[in-house]
């Protein structure tokens, strides 16, 4: 056991056109802690959590993320275990739109047993709803409601109810809040902080907002951590 | 599974009207593709059930098709007749049972005339065993009596004592016509769905009756007639027939007789078995309902080709549904389950509501089909060939799922957790 939630160590990615986007030697977060990545649009942020989500393989390096050795699994054990520990939240179009508020946070349950294991009490859609309150979404009937029916801020929220929905260990967040004004920026972060901080959930937090910074345990500088790349050429 | 399956199902709810439309196409080509199968066992039936109890049509020798079709379906015409002499000769035979004379050549607005005997209500068959009934009045008693096929009787609005004259010849529209014998409706026979229900029977003797002072084609000038009241004095019995019917004492020795006939000396006779002769004459006219079911298979593979086409064009648009599907732990076996899953909803929906129309179709165009084309399609449950090839096109269909699930399981591969936009 190394003690972390997550670990990188000597990490190197290229696309397979052989451009390297990703050069880490050193980075962890410890567990409970709450992590604020910052970096502009291209400094390899995606790929970085894509690595840690274990949905990328860096060809060089390890990657320790609680107690399993995402570069020794396979492509599926990695799927698996991202299901049941991570959870993920976007920048936007988080949702499912043919499903309902409560069938989009109850999603990852039914790809992952785990999750759906650690489930509080019995009934899933209580537990759905239980977070959607915590998460300022107090309605009623809005469980109900078609997700492209709501507003962008409550997307993001029934985004977030998603990702803490059987207890993940640690949630990622990569860019959240850039849909959002800026009151809604740190009401929404205030109550994801509240939920994190009461399951003891690792939160790898991603923006280029120094703004939101000081919510965070620790801030983190991509560009200090990928020293390789001025420019790359990312995907999005 | 049953996740995947719940979202595949949602998944194309969303898009209900692209897959109610990929649906429809596959269902309207199941139906035909259904109809043509059961129709052309219909076909087939009513088809082999025109004749049934007879061993041998005999006529004189020409080809068994043709003898069968002017003999059995009143199609075509004989080239030459058969003398009554040999006709009497093998009628008391001693393993002859029975046999039914067969007068053909005139017609009423349409409609065949067949001449024949008392024999022929007694002994025809057909769909297996059924004997020909009258649906009103009975077989003819006077000599200048008919009975009536029953789509003849319908279609002409005829009824029992009506007034009918017959013309010689068998064009449709005939101008010499046989005024001064008329005949009288005696019977009207119940609907067989054979051909027989568009024929005009009367007795052998009127056939002879009617051509009495007739040379050549022509009627003989006005001084030298025979009235109706004359002929009935004179001897009726005809010199030739057309055709006749055999049926033997024993089933054992048709061949026999069949044999004896085709070699008999004092006239070229021939002789056909007529389940040989049907089975014959179906495949030639099976040709064209197998490229019937052939333009059906090519159909359905159509349909089949749309659905394939509007799963692909939806992949691009529903990247990001993909990506959101991985980031919350669906494997890539999931998202190529679920497009595979998409593809056999698709064709199962398809399936079940061409199945549900064809049905539909059939009940309601059954009544139709017995009027107006004599062919009785018995509705019956989807036989075990059916049923495999409803399951062949859900296969096919899952195997075509194949390819969108590649595409999209690469897709997700490639995108990652990236959010495409």
């Amino acid at each position: 056991m190394s003690g972390f939630a997550i670990q990188l160590d000597n990490v190197e990615f290229s696309w397979p056109s052989g451009t390297r986007v990703l050069e880490v030697r050193q980075f962890s977060v410890e567990p409970r802690e709450r992590v604020f990545l910052h970096g502009p649009s291209g400094s390899g942020k995606s790929t970085l959590l894509g690595i840690v989500g274990g949905i990328l393989k860096p060809q060089v390096g390890q990657v320790r993320v609680l107690d399993a050795s995402l570069t020794s699994l396979t492509a599926a054990q990695r799927d698996r275990f991202r299901g049941e520990q991570i959870g993920f939240i976007f920048q936007m179009f988080n949702l499912i739109p043919y499903l309902t508020v409560t069938e989009n946070v109850l999603l990852p349950l039914g790809f992952s047993n785990g999750r759906a294991q650690r489930l509080e009490s019995a009934d899933a859609s209580a537990e759905a709803a239980r977070l959607l309150q915590a998460l300022g979404l107090s309605d009623p009937g809005i469980a109900k409601r078609r997700v492209t029916d709501l507003s962008v801020g409550q997307q993001q929220r029934v985004a977030a109810a998603r990702a803490l929905i059987g207890r993940p260990p640690i949630v990622i967040a990569d860019e959240p809040t850039s849909s959002l004004d800026a009151d809604m920026r740190t009401d929404f972060l205030r109550l994801l902080m509240n939920e994190c901080a009461t399951h003891g959930t690792t939160l790898l937090f991603v923006s280029h907002d120094m703004a939101l910074a000081g919510m965070f345990d620790r801030t983190v500088r991509i560009r200090d951590i990928n020293p390789a790349l001025p420019h790359p050429p990312e995907h999005s | 599974m049953a996740p995947t399956l719940k979202l595949a199902l949602r998944s194309l709810l969303n898009r209900r009207t692209t897959a109610v439309l990929t649906v429809s196409a596959i269902a309207i080509s199941v139906a035909l593709l259904l109809g043509v199968q059961l129709l052309r066992t219909a076909a087939r039936e009513s088809f082999a059930n025109t004749v049934s109890g007879v061993d041998l049509i005999v006529g004189a020798r020409s080809g068994p098709l043709n003898l069968l079709l002017y003999s059995v379906f009143r199609v075509g015409d004989a080239t030459s007749n058969v003398s009554w002499a040999s006709y009497q000769k093998i009628a008391h035979h001693p393993d002859v049972a029975w046999t039914i004379p067969i007068s053909l050549g005139d017609s009423h607005r349409g409609f065949r005339v067949m001449g024949t005997d008392a024999a022929y209500f007694e002994h025809y068959r057909f769909a297996g065993s059924r004997a020909l009934g009258f649906s009103a009045g009975g077989p003819f008693v006077d000599l200048y009596d008919a009975v009536l096929g029953a789509d003849v009787a319908k279609t002409l609005g005829y009824r029992v004592g009506d007034s009918i004259i017959i013309a010689h010849g068998i064009g449709n529209v005939s101008f010499a016509q046989h005024k001064d014998k008329p005949f009288r409706v005696a019977g009207i026979l119940a609907f067989t769905g054979t051909p027989v229900d568009r024929t005009v029977h009367v007795g052998l003797q009127a056939i002879t009756a009617i051509h009495i002072d007739w040379q050549t084609g022509m009627q003989a000038p006005e001084h030298f007639r025979v009235s109706a009241e004359q002929a009935r004095s004179r001897d009726l019995t005809p010199d030739t027939i057309t055709a006749f019917l055999v049926g033997m004492r024993s089933r054992v020795m048709t061949f026999t007789m069949q044999r004896a006939i085709n070699e008999y000396r004092q006239e070229p006779l021939l002789a056909v078995l007529p389940g040989v002769a049907l089975s014959q004459l179906w495949e030639l006219v099976g040709v064209a309902d197998s490229a019937l079911a052939v333009v059906a298979a090519f159909v359905v593979l159509a349909g089949l080709l749309g659905m394939l086409t509007a799963i692909l064009t939806s992949l691009n648009e529903r990247r990001r549904e993909m990506a959101i599907l991985r980031s919350v732990g669906a494997r890539p076996g999931h998202i190529f389950l679920l497009m595979v899953l998409e593809a056999g909803i698709l064709a199962a929906a398809g399936v079940l509501a061409g199945t549900a129309l064809t049905y539909l179709i059939l009940f309601a165009s059954q009544p139709f089909l017995e009027r107006q084309f004599g062919i009785f399609v018995q509705i019956r449950a989807l036989g075990s060939w059916e049923l495999v090839i409803l399951a062949a096109i859900i296969a096919a269909a899952l195997l075509m799922g194949l390819l969108p699930a590649f595409r999209a399981y690469r897709n997700t591969l490639n995108d990652g957790l990236q959010m495409r936009v």
